[in-house]
């Protein structure tokens, strides 16, 4: 089974490339599989729904989206199999740009918006700096010069990565992808983490409300930067 | 810059999945190619094709050959290799940068010297009425100054043997000087236009409808003096528009 894990920031057209991406896999013979994380709410599944794939569709609700996508995997992994397909189209929702939900043996798939101009490439962090494949969408809405500063800016920050152009609307660039996912690695056993995972545990996490500084612990960095550990 | 490169596009299909009409073109070096047709009818999605080096990937299936050829993949995607520049109908910047840094940039992803921004400013500002600075924000520049930049940089850093234009008549920009400057000698120019001083410019144009490639178009000796017509009338209009830019009369100006 092959994992492809597909991970960019809302709205930037991950599921739109994915529509023309499964379409050009049926076409070449793969049985693809897809899940989709959201974090509230979703309608992906009815878009997914019309070209008659296998899709599943995981809320993390209150639960880190990209922890949900991890703890998930395996059931993922043997949800795809048992529907027959060689392909598992992972769709994260990944939102707070901290860590990467991409296993070392996934095709790690980062869908960037070029319209967010060229300074968001530096911004987006691991998400970006560990994929394998950047596409970038929405290269129709500016001009060809700024469509290769944007190229240039991603392939600083990701020099080992393959750039693909893709179109959500016209589905330019289904193809190419299409073809990497399908030299892509198969999924492995232990899979670990690319990336650092963010900092320990947060008082936000386990549930603390007020604002005063007074009741947050752990590893916490001040405004300048400075990092110090508050606690037992 | 190699001079030697022929362009040719294959037809694929229309709108409807029916088979375009024409389904072969060739276009050699100092060829000026127009495209016109309807508004809506595909002119950008033909640019397009062209621009990407369409492999039947493309949703019109057609088909782009370099010298005869499938152009080798990374062609399609390193601007170093590029062998193409595209003036799109876009008309604004959304990179959050100044000019400069902009210019440098662009230059380093084509693999040229950064110093040519002071070129693509000084050629730019011919093209355009209020100047453009080094250290202005690309966002805050109008649309006329957008453009201006954009051509200049496509005639100065993306230098490339085939040019596409997506007219350039509503650019608010000199167009036949931007043309000019684009074409250079011996460049295959494939310009996207409704105006007929452009049309008629080109050698040959391709009518588009419904998606496909309807009917190719070679320009006659009375064309082209229809042509010189327009453009007298077309110089005569623009001169005025100057004038009344200016603040000035018209009065007893023929």
């Amino acid at each position: 089974m092959k994992l492809v894990v597909v991970a960019g920031t809302p709205g930037s057209g991950k599921t739109s490339v994915l529509l023309h991406t499964i379409k050009a896999l049926k076409r070449r013979g793969n049985k693809p599989a897809v899940v989709k994380v959201d974090c509230l709410w979703t309608d992906d599944d009815k878009r997914f729904g019309r070209l008659d794939v296998p899709i599943r569709v995981g809320l993390a609700r209150d639960m880190c989206p990209d922890h949900f996508t991890i703890y998930n995997t395996e059931p993922m992994l043997q949800w795809a199999e048992e529907e027959g397909a060689n392909v598992l189209l992972n769709e994260t929702a990944g939102l707070c740009l901290r860590c990467a939900p991409y296993p070392d043996s996934c095709l790690a798939v980062c869908v960037i918006d070029v319209t967010t101009g060229p300074n968001t490439p530096l911004k987006v962090g691991p998400l970006l700096t560990t994929a394998d494949i950047v596409v970038m969408t929405k290269g129709d809405i500016v001009s060809q010069a700024e469509r290769e500063v944007f190229r240039e800016r991603v392939l600083e920050v990701n020099p080992d990565s393959l750039v693909v152009e893709a179109n959500g609307l016209s589905g330019k660039g289904a193809i190419e992808l299409a073809e990497l996912i399908e030299d892509g690695v198969e999924a492995g056993e232990d899979m670990v983490l690319r990336y650092n995972p963010p900092l320990a545990i947060c008082t936000l996490c386990s549930g603390e409300k007020r604002v005063e500084r007074k009741y947050h612990m752990g590893v916490l960095r001040h405004l300048d930067g400075f990092m110090e550990y508050k606690g037992e | 810059m190699s001079n030697s490169i022929k362009l040719t596009i294959i037809g694929g299909v229309n709108k409807d999945g029916t088979k375009e009409p024409v389904d072969r073109v060739e276009v050699n070096p100092g060829d000026i190619l127009g495209i016109v047709g309807p508004t809506g009818s595909g002119k950008s999605t033909l640019i397009d094709d062209i621009e990407q080096l369409a492999q039947g990937d493309t949703p019109t299936e057609r088909r782009i050959l370099i010298n005869d050829e499938e152009p080798d993949a990374k062609m399609r995607v390193d601007p170093r290799l590029k062998l193409i520049a595209q003036l799109s109908q876009n008309m604004h910047f959304l990179a959050d940068m100044s000019v400069s840094e902009f210019l440098q940039m662009h230059a380093r992803s084509r693999g040229k010297d950064p110093e040519l921004m002071h070129k693509v400013i000084e050629l730019a500002n011919i093209l355009t009425g209020e100047p453009i600075h080094e250290d202005d924000h690309l966002t805050v520049l109008s649309g006329g100054q957008s453009r201006s930049l954009m051509t200049a940089d496509i005639a100065v850093i993306s230098d490339s043997p085939i040019v596409l234009i997506d007219e350039i008549e509503n650019a608010g920009i000199k167009k036949q000087d931007a043309l000019a400057l684009l074409a250079g000698e011996g460049k295959i120019v494939v310009v996207v236009t409704h105006d007929p001083v452009l049309a008629l410019m080109a050698s040959r144009r391709i009518v588009i409808k419904n998606g496909g490639m309807s009917d190719i178009i070679t320009t006659s000796t009375e064309e082209k003096n229809v042509g010189n017509r327009v453009s007298e009338v077309d110089n005569w209009m623009m001169d005025l528009r100057e004038i009344i830019r200016r603040g000035e009369i018209v009065e007893g100006v023929v």
